[in-house]
């Protein structure tokens, strides 16, 4: 590619582009209830500084369910740590903001975080039996919770509170339940569990990373399902953290596609399954088994998971894309709007739109 | 003990009610057995892949065990060939079949360089005359499996999850085996690299002819490779049919619910669908109900179903149901 065309490719992106996204920014901003922009996490290791998320931005709306789509060391776990302040301690925020209502949470001391937790937002982890404290009884780390955040400061109110969670879960049982250990429960009774301490203080935002990767399927379905009731009782917003394409079509309402630490894609459950604008998610749609390719032979991502230690100059999706041209090598694609609210930073959607206006000048 | 007549010759494996208890201490003298399978039946053919599925616990990954001698039988009998499988034949009979196990990480040896990991079955079974035909053989197995020359001095570790798959498959090709037990090949890998790993797997049936057990838990993924499936819960069989048959006309009320429970990457299709969302946990294998161990979450669950196990019985094409209301 020429650098004439090459540059061409850069004004069409940072000039459409960006403009774009500023006036969207500002119109979604009302209705969110969190906004990330260009958040920057790294982690300190013995081999270097690792560069996990790197400029990612996107808006959670109110009562929402958005989904965090991308394969192992995408960054998306990271991402929800970053928002909870809960990193590993060779972890930090480098750069960006986390607008809660308008306030920017990285700018909170200690104590606001604190009730920012817990509070405001919520988490649910992957392993409801690591993240549940084995040495007491679920009654116990249900009251801590509620004692600490709420008005239920007496052990009789809480302990009633709990009950009444636990029963919103869909525990059975739950006066008794409130005395067992959580190695006395199954998988998916904890995951209850977690989630009613997530929701005891009734926050506005709930994370949940991987909730359903350790259960099997019906006991999946059944803890979907829950969610999905759940927020719309509460009117939470949600931000569902998971590998899992078919969760995300069953359950949220906004996707954002991560790779390499950066969000390729994000717009709406249908823009992202019907009219996909990043190479990387078409291929992973494409690689799939699904009802329509059952008899034919699946079409794979070639080459090997991003090594987040030799990220690539240019984008970080690259070096596997059948696609790829020159310009990929070197340069980060901007992000750049498609129609409605759906933004994609790829080259190849830049080189689309140049070939189309220069195809239908020469036509007329 | 002789080769009953009643073995179908084209059959490479036939599994006639295997059993496999685990004992279980309950206290300091007693124990009680864990039936982590309980009379599983079912036959492959030359060049077929059987998937098998089922929640965890179910005791999938123990029925392919169990046929490999990993743990010794309770009860049932395995013929591969038309040979009875015995413990005195099993080594001469795991040249011909093999496993690939779940867990890339744990089924390497972290301390043997790729060449040595596939060239152990190779030293074990002395299918080699010369050290330069060993390195050849590997050469050829790595080829086959996609993996570079300049690979085989390197360790494990040094391999991402699709790639270390790709080692324990050419490990388990070496011997030039009919059959080759997948336990969950495919389920600790990135979605992306899962389809490369498919595709291998269906390339390889189709050059070496070989039959397959593909034990996983995502449905899609079975239904994928598969040409028959059967499903299991609790240590039973309760359905088996061809591929296509069990998607499209599920029988069994435990097999309607796990179609109905899988998330289907497709918005519009997940809108629409009503998931069938079984109620309660699968009962602990230690205090199994009476009768047929599904009825507890059952919607179709009648007196019946607490007095006795229904037979597997066939419905016609192939397709075999455990159901006494269905």
């Amino acid at each position: 590619m020429s650098s004439k065309t090459e540059n061409m490719y850069k004004d069409t992106a940072a000039g459409a582009g960006s403009r774009a996204v500023d006036e969207k920014v500002l119109e979604n901003e009302e209705n969110a209830i969190l906004s990330v922009r260009d958040l920057h996490t790294t982690f300190h290791t013995d081999s270097g500084e690792v560069h996990v998320v790197n400029g990612v931005s996107f808006n959670l709306t109110r009562g929402k369910i958005l989904g965090v789509v991308g394969e192992s060391g995408s960054g998306k776990s990271v991402t929800a740590y970053s928002i909870m302040q809960i990193l590993a301690e060779n972890g930090r925020v480098t750069g960006g903001q986390i607008l809660y209502k308008g306030e920017d949470i990285l700018k909170y001391n200690k104590k606001q975080m604190d009730s920012f937790r817990g509070e405001k937002c919520s988490i649910i982890f992957q392993d409801p039996m690591t993240s549940l404290n084995p040495t007491f009884t679920v009654g116990w780390q249900l009251r801590e919770a509620l004692q600490l955040h709420t008005g239920y400061k007496t052990r009789q109110a809480a302990n009633a509170r709990a009950i009444e969670l636990l029963k919103m879960v869909g525990v059975n049982e739950p006066e008794s339940r409130i005395k067992q250990y959580p190695f006395e429960l199954s998988g998916g009774m904890r995951q209850r569990v977690m989630i009613a301490m997530a929701l005891a203080c009734e926050p506005d935002i709930l994370i949940a990373d991987e909730p359903t990767t350790a259960l099997d399927v019906t006991i999946q379905a059944q803890i979907l399902e829950l969610m999905k009731d759940l927020q719309k009782k509460l009117g939470m917003a949600i931000i569902l953290v998971t590998h899992d394409l078919g969760v995300i079509a069953s359950m949220c309402d906004e996707v954002i596609v991560m790779y390499g630490g950066r969000v390729c894609e994000r717009g709406t459950a249908d823009d992202i399954f019907y009219r996909p604008c990043h190479e990387y998610t078409k291929g992973l749609l494409r690689s799939i088994p699904s009802a329509g390719n059952m008899k034919k032979k699946l079409i794979p991502i070639g080459g090997t998971p991003i090594n987040m230690l030799a990220l690539p100059e240019g984008c970080a999706f690259c070096p596997r894309c059948a696609n790829a041209m020159k310009i990929c090598l070197t340069q980060q694609p901007e992000e750049l709007e498609m129609p409605d609210g759906h933004f994609a930073s790829c080259w190849m959607n830049v080189k689309e739109a140049y070939e189309e206006e220069h195809n239908g000048k020469a036509g007329a | 003990m002789g080769v009953p007549e009643k073995i179908d010759t084209e059959n490479l494996v036939e599994l006639h009610n295997l059993k496999e208890y685990f004992p279980v201490r309950t206290g300091a003298f007693s124990t009680v057995p864990l039936k982590a399978v309980d009379g599983v039946s079912f036959n492959i053919r030359a060049g077929e892949t059987l998937g098998l599925v089922g929640e965890s616990g179910c005791g999938k990954t123990t029925v392919g065990r169990t046929m490999l001698r990993l743990y010794k039988p309770t009860g049932g009998e395995f013929y591969f060939d038309g040979e009875l499988v015995t413990d005195k034949n099993i080594h001469r009979l795991r040249k011909q079949m093999q496993m690939v196990f779940q867990d890339p990480y744990s089924s390497l040896d972290p301390r043997m360089t790729v060449e040595d990991i596939i060239g152990e079955p190779l030293d074990i079974y002395h299918l080699y005359s010369s050290k330069a035909q060993r390195h050849e053989r590997i050469m050829e197995l790595m080829e086959l499996v996609g993996l570079n020359a300049e690979h085989a001095t390197r360790y494990a570790h040094e391999f991402s999850g699709g790639q270390r798959q790709r080692i324990g498959i050419a490990r388990a090709l070496a011997v030039n085996p009919k059959f080759i037990v997948c336990d969950e090949p495919v389920s600790a890998l990135d979605v992306s690299i899962q389809a490369q790993v498919i595709n291998m797997f269906e390339d390889l049936q189709k050059k070496l002819g070989v039959a397959y057990l593909f034990i996983a838990h995502d449905l899609l993924v079975v239904h994928h490779i598969s040409k028959r499936i059967a499903v299991m819960y609790l240590g039973k069989l309760v359905e088996i049919a061809d591929a296509d048959d069990l998607n499209d006309n599920p029988i069994h009320p435990y097999t309607l619910s796990l179609l109905s429970a899988i998330p289907i990457p497709d918005p519009k299709t997940a809108r629409a669908s009503k998931r069938i969302v079984l109620e309660g946990d699968v009962p602990s294998p230690m205090h199994m109900p009476s009768g047929c161990p599904f009825r507890t979450r059952c919607r179709y669950a009648t007196e019946q179903c607490a007095k006795e196990m229904p037979p597997l019985t066939d419905r016609g094409n192939g397709h075999s149901v455990a159901c006494w209301n269905r």
